[in-house]
């Protein structure tokens, strides 16, 4: 029958050098102390004119820039690597007065497979100071918008987007990385929420009106649609200033045994030398709620609040290193999640890097001969029988009509995928034939 | 293979589904729990219904019957609350429980028994039935009170997060439990009173101190203060689950310890 081409090829191609180079310079908390960050981090405008001058520079073809208060990185797809990160540099040493010794320590470059990694790693938050914080695909989302508007996105930057982005959902919804509280207002809530079935409703009670009460008290106030908030404090001015930000009631803390009747969770954080709440003040408290839970959270050294209370039945008592045990045994969770999470990540990349490299001029000819071969291969299965026995000359000379029809149907597509003309984006086309011919079978 | 040995089978499934769903907590091995003794239910029921009409009476004379009656009301109990509450994780008690008196019932033969006219009587059946349904309500109910105290020791001990982390919320425990009790106690109360109408026509007095009437009272009362204190002096939490437990022990031995220890005029049905 015929002989389909076992992937060398007779047609004169060759990987060109102009496939562009996925391109990431960046420096975050690891490599780079928070003084270098803070001079090196982007205003949006300054965002802006980055990119702006990066368009304007030949060796960079789409760039994108994430600039977080952990992290500044440019990711681009470059023609000529050393020059891109020369140019970059020069930038910075220009634009920031930082010298270049001092760029060169904390900088890291990662080209190709390490780059893409790189960007699908961060959009995962699997590179963030606080694994799984969920923060970082929002703020790549917004630098992505930006980079976007400014039209300094192309084929490459943005297929790699997309790819991070979905990587990141999978990561977040198969793995138990972004799961379980990590700081100690959110290690309260979590708390609170197996004491109480929901927080709805119930009454916050905060005993020391500090800033330490007012990170905690924060995020418990916005898991709830309802309920109380009382402020104790020794100065009844400052509660008073604290209760009327959260819409709460201030109190003087003689009042507190009182007002344990009505609250469900205290939150206790002043700067008392002795206790503030006693076991025996909470246990006849008990009675009169009549056995309704009530949790007590102890962010205060020393601690305010009796450790006897955690004795008496329905009152549950959690001091700071409690919540801390919590915290790390939530961070050791996370960790283990994240070897789930990597192999998701090397997955994503190992398809990009199938794509991208097809993204060259030979493998994709070389795919568009393997699919017209096919074609005639099947169509020659179903004719050929029925003409008979045919006699093996009459075979050779189809076979070689066939092999010269292939040959010059993709005489003039060689010719312009391997130069589509010199201010052509390559990619764009290549990727345009790939799915003309369904060459990617997706 | 009879009817009764799939019926177990399909516990047994719904029982593993549940356990393994108590370490991995996949939503799908849950379902498939739930899957499983729906199942088991169906056929079950059709199984009870199938004796009764070819027996002709209320299919439970014999020990056999009685405890395949159990398992049958125990997951018909757990599937209603399913619709009801999101409480998966009682699961892993419920099916288990329901699984390990089916095999009890498997294992137990059946044994033919002369019975007189007096197994017909509706009052005989409506008896039965209450008595049941609150049985297995105040099974659930000791099982939510047995997670209760888990969940309760994992809060103040701070050690154990293996159950902080997969048991519910202690008040949504509190509350189903409270709510089963109270259905519980409720069917116990008509399923007593129609016991006694039961008894006075046959036997011409509605108490006789039989050692089953005793218990069953005993568990009655315990029941009855458990509400008491919880409406009047606010039992709850810690307290009412423990009493849920008491309670759920006085009621198994009613059921089976007074009928191998002692001696009464229930003993005919738990023959074997």
């Amino acid at each position: 029958m015929i002989n389909s081409p076992d992937g060398s090829t007779d047609l004169p191609v060759r990987s060109g050098p102009d496939l562009p180079d996925i391109l990431l310079i960046g420096i975050n908390h690891k490599t780079a102390p928070v003084a270098l960050r803070e001079q090196l981090a982007l205003s949006t405008d300054e965002t802006d004119q980055a990119l702006e001058f990066f368009q304007k520079s030949p060796n960079i073809s789409e760039s994108l820039i994430l600039s977080t208060c952990n992290r500044v990185e440019v990711l681009m797809a470059v023609s000529d690597r050393d020059a891109a990160v020369a140019t970059i540099k020069n930038l910075i040493a220009r634009t920031k007065a930082i010298s270049m010794d001092q760029i060169n320590n904390a900088i890291y470059v990662h080209s190709g497979e390490e780059a893409i990694r790189h960007i699908f790693r961060v959009a995962a938050s699997l590179d963030s100071m606080m694994l799984g914080e969920p923060q970082i695909l929002g703020q790549i989302k917004t630098a992505y918008r930006s980079a976007v508007r400014k039209k300094c996105t192309g084929l490459i930057v943005n297929r790699l987007m997309h790819k991070a982005f979905s990587t990141a959902k999978r990561v977040r919804s198969e793995t138990g990385i972004g799961g379980h509280a990590v700081s100690i207002s959110y290690a309260a809530v979590e708390l609170a929420k197996k004491i109480f079935d929901s927080l709805d409703d119930k009454t916050v009670l905060l005993v020391g009106a500090g800033e330490m009460a007012e990170l905690a008290v924060e995020h418990l106030i916005h898991s709830r649609r309802s309920g109380g908030l009382l402020v104790a404090n020794r100065t009844f001015s400052i509660g008073a200033d604290l209760a009327g930000r959260f819409k709460g009631t201030p109190i003087r803390l003689e009042e507190i045994p009182a007002y344990l009747k009505l609250a469900d969770i205290i939150i206790s954080s002043t700067g008392a030398p002795g206790y503030v709440i006693t076991g025996d003040q909470v246990r006849p408290i008990m009675r009169q709620r009549r056995n309704r839970p009530l949790f007590f959270i102890d962010i205060a050294v020393p601690r305010d609040i009796d450790p006897a209370v955690n004795r008496i039945p329905n009152a549950y008592l959690y001091d700071i290193d409690d919540l801390q045990g919590v915290i790390n045994g939530n961070i050791e969770t996370r960790n283990k999640e994240s070897v789930k999470a990597e192999r998701i990540v090397d997955e994503a990349v190992l398809r990009f890097k199938d794509w991208f490299e097809n993204l060259d001029a030979l493998p994709t000819i070389i795919a568009l001969r393997k699919k017209l071969y096919a074609i005639a291969e099947a169509e020659m299965a179903r004719t050929i029988p029925s003409l008979g026995g045919l006699p093996a000359g009459d075979r050779e000379a189809i076979q070689k009509m066939i092999d010269a029809m292939i040959s010059k149907i993709l005489h003039a597509p060689t010719v312009f995928l391997k130069n589509p003309g010199g201010h052509r984006n390559k990619t764009v086309y290549l990727d345009i034939a790939r799915k003309l011919f369904n060459l990617d079978d997706e | 293979m009879t009817l009764m040995t799939v019926i177990l089978f399909l516990y047994l499934l719904s029982a593993a589904g549940y356990i393994v769903f108590l370490f991995i907590q996949k939503p799908v091995l849950h379902r498939l729990g739930f899957g499983m003794l729906t199942a088991g239910f169906l056929a079950h029921t059709f199984h009870i219904g199938d004796e009764f009409v070819r027996l002709g009476f209320f299919p439970v004379h014999t020990l056999h019957h009685t405890l395949s009656f159990t398992a049958w009301t125990l997951a018909g109990v757990y599937l209603i609350l399913k619709y009801r509450y999101r409480l998966n994780i009682l699961g892993s008690f419920a099916a288990p429980l329901a699984a390990v008196v089916a095999i009890a019932a498997v294992c137990i033969p059946e044994v033919p028994t002369e019975y007189g006219h007096q197994l017909k009587s509706i009052w005989l059946i409506l008896h039965v039935g209450f008595i049941f349904i609150g049985q297995a309500c105040l099974a659930l109910a000791c099982g939510a009170g047995i997670l209760y105290l888990i969940q309760d020791h994992a809060i103040k001990s701070k050690s154990n997060r293996f159950f902080l982390k997969r048991l519910p919320s202690l008040e949504l425990l509190d509350v189903t439990g409270y709510m089963f009790i109270f259905t519980g106690f409720t069917m116990l109360t008509i399923g007593l009173i129609t016991g006694f109408i039961y008894a006075h026509q046959v036997w011409g007095r509605f108490w006789s101190w039989d050692p089953k009437e005793i218990w069953s009272g005993v568990s009655w009362l315990i029941y009855a203060a458990l509400l008491h204190g919880r409406l009047t002096s606010g039992w709850r939490g810690r307290r009412s689950a423990v009493m849920a437990i008491i309670g759920f022990a006085a009621l198994v031995f009613t059921f089976l310890g007074v009928n191998i220890f002692l001696e009464g005029h229930h003993d005919k049905f738990t023959r074997w």
